[in-house]
């Protein structure tokens, strides 16, 4: 146990160095679609998540999603926090600290990241919540119009981070969600996915293809979404009158080379959504780096739905 | 023609209701949307042109319920929205692709910008990126397909048009529409909420204005 928490009204975190591209998350602002806006929110909604309960927040709590390399944040305050999602090697005054655990950081000293072990994208969870500009009802980052999170923009070097709120009462240190609870991460995951609403126009070798075969994400990779190379699928090409549009739905560009929409997606869009890739294998997605592979397993909507019903499980584990 | 639906992953579904640019099926797909809106478990829903994509809480309520209230909701006779607001845009027509647009047309640019300016539009849908409103249905005599090769980056403010849509880049982003002229009215409002001037069936008038 922490015996002073922190102060919401002094700056709890200093950035020292931001890392590649650290933003503000939490679990998003859906409801504004019909605007143009996408939900945005942690691309590993289950690593977010988690990380809160680990220090005892609710899961919409604010944390960092921290992309490629892990920031360097000094303590002004003590406080408690959690490194989940990709293994960065997490330390705190360079020695190692395990992931997935609520840890103590004291005032002075200094959470850093050693080096990248696996995955694409970490997050830090901080008790009380980290604070922020909220916008549409949520605290993260959106980018392409410069709102929400810590100014509308990635973190740079001298930011001070401010708590939300003031910390949840004890402080406990050392909540652990172990390995067998965490989703399936991988490098060649298969994910589970239902037949979207334009499968059937895609030609029958497609469409077999479409599941038998990996997909290797290509450069053209972010919060946005995955373009992805594979072989190519025909039938789908032509563009149709624009749908609404979800966080992984596949869509099927002239060209036969299909594009996993994320957290950032347009909100609505005029090519084939040939495949849905299910809610409880999105975090396996967000953690794929450019040449990484996946490849696409058929599921029932019944069977997805249950599938989310086991995350929320793990996730409820921790308390 | 009865409506189809096909799951949108694990928490959503899309509904079609027909496959044309057509103001009163659009009507239709906001009305319904508004109605699935108004049910228990449902998150949001997004009218289309043609089709509603429906947001939902599978602990709360479950495709086949969703499903079979489409169906009811749809045999109810249609009622007449509110007509949305009238917005008058003025439109410094002076874009990079009017002359060229204008020629592949085989008509001149003042008969174009008399064309694209006449009719008053439906905001069919927003979305694309925040502010972005679909406009249509466009002349038929202005009908083109989309550039060839899509612009990287195309200035907020641009009034636009492609196939039987025009509409107004909000923000500055990649675009293959036909740039036609600027306006410097704000499509997205990002203090306001909803942060886009232009709403689903919200009217627009656009008016030329000398260029400075």
């Amino acid at each position: 146990l922490i015996a002073r928490p922190a102060d919401p009204a002094e700056p709890v975190l200093r950035v020292e160095k931001p890392g590649l591209l650290t933003t503000v998350q939490d679990l998003g602002r859906p409801g504004h679609r019909k605007f143009g806006v996408p939900p945005s929110g942690a691309m590993d909604r289950f690593a977010l998540a988690a990380a809160n309960r680990l220090v005892g927040n609710p899961e919409t709590a604010a944390g960092l999603e921290c992309a490629l390399t892990g920031p360097t944040l000094l303590a002004l305050q003590p406080c408690l926090v959690a490194v989940t999602g990709a293994d960065f090697t997490p330390t705190i005054d360079g020695a190692e600290i395990p992931s997935w655990t609520g840890v103590y950081l004291p005032a002075g000293e200094r959470l850093s990241f050693a080096g990248r072990r696996w995955g694409a994208r970490c997050y830090i969870a901080v008790a009380g919540g980290l604070g922020g500009s909220r916008w549409l009802g949520s605290l993260s980052t959106y980018l392409l119009v410069e709102k929400g999170g810590h100014e509308g923009r990635t973190l740079e070097s001298g930011d001070s981070l401010r708590l939300a709120g003031p910390a949840p009462r004890p402080l406990i240190a050392g909540r652990h969600l172990s390995r067998r609870l965490q989703p399936a991460y991988g490098r060649e995951p298969a994910l589970a996915t239902l037949p979207g609403p334009h499968f059937t126009r895609l030609a029958r070798t497609s469409r077999t293809a479409a599941w038998k075969s990996t997909f290797e994400v290509s450069r053209d990779a972010d919060r946005m979404g995955f373009r992805l190379q594979g072989p190519q699928l025909e039938g789908g090409g032509r563009e149709l009158l624009s749908i609404g549009l979800t966080a992984g739905a596949v869509q099927l560009p002239i060209g036969g080379q299909p594009i996993l929409l994320m957290a950032d997606h347009q909100t609505a869009g005029g090519y084939p959504v040939i495949l849905g890739v299910s809610r409880a294998a999105l975090p396996l997605a967000a953690q794929l780096l450019p040449g990484d592979r996946l490849s696409f397993q058929e599921v029932s909507v019944a069977a997805a739905q249950e599938q989310w019903r086991g995350t929320r499980a793990a996730l409820e584990e921790i308390s | 023609m009865p409506e189809k639906t096909w799951p949108l992953g694990d928490a959503a579904l899309l509904v079609e209701l027909g496959t044309r640019i057509d103001t009163a099926l659009n009507a239709r797909c906001h009305a319904l949307a508004a109605a699935l809106e108004k049910r228990s478990g449902v998150r949001e829903a997004f009218a289309g042109y043609s089709t509603v994509t429906v947001h939902y809480d599978p602990e709360r309520t479950s495709y086949t319920a969703i499903k079979s209230a489409i169906s009811k909701l749809l045999k109810e006779k249609p009622r007449v929205g509110p007509s949305g607001r009238l917005h008058r845009i003025p439109v410094s027509y002076d874009g990079p692709d009017l002359a060229e647009s204008a020629e592949l047309l085989r008509m001149t640019v003042p008969q174009l910008v008399a064309l694209h300016s006449k009719p008053i539009y439906r905001v069919f849908m927003v979305g694309f990126v925040p502010g972005f409103a679909y406009l249509g249905p466009l002349p038929a005599a202005l009908n083109l397909p989309r550039r060839r090769v899509p612009r990287t980056h195309v200035p907020a403010g641009s009034v636009a048009m492609a196939g039987e849509q025009t509409g107004i880049y909000p923000l500055p982003t990649p675009g293959g529409w036909h740039l036609l002229g600027r306006t410097q009215m704000p499509m997205f409002l990002p203090e306001n909420d909803p942060p886009s001037l232009l709403r689903p069936g919200d009217r627009v008038k656009f008016h030329p204005i000398g260029t400075p």
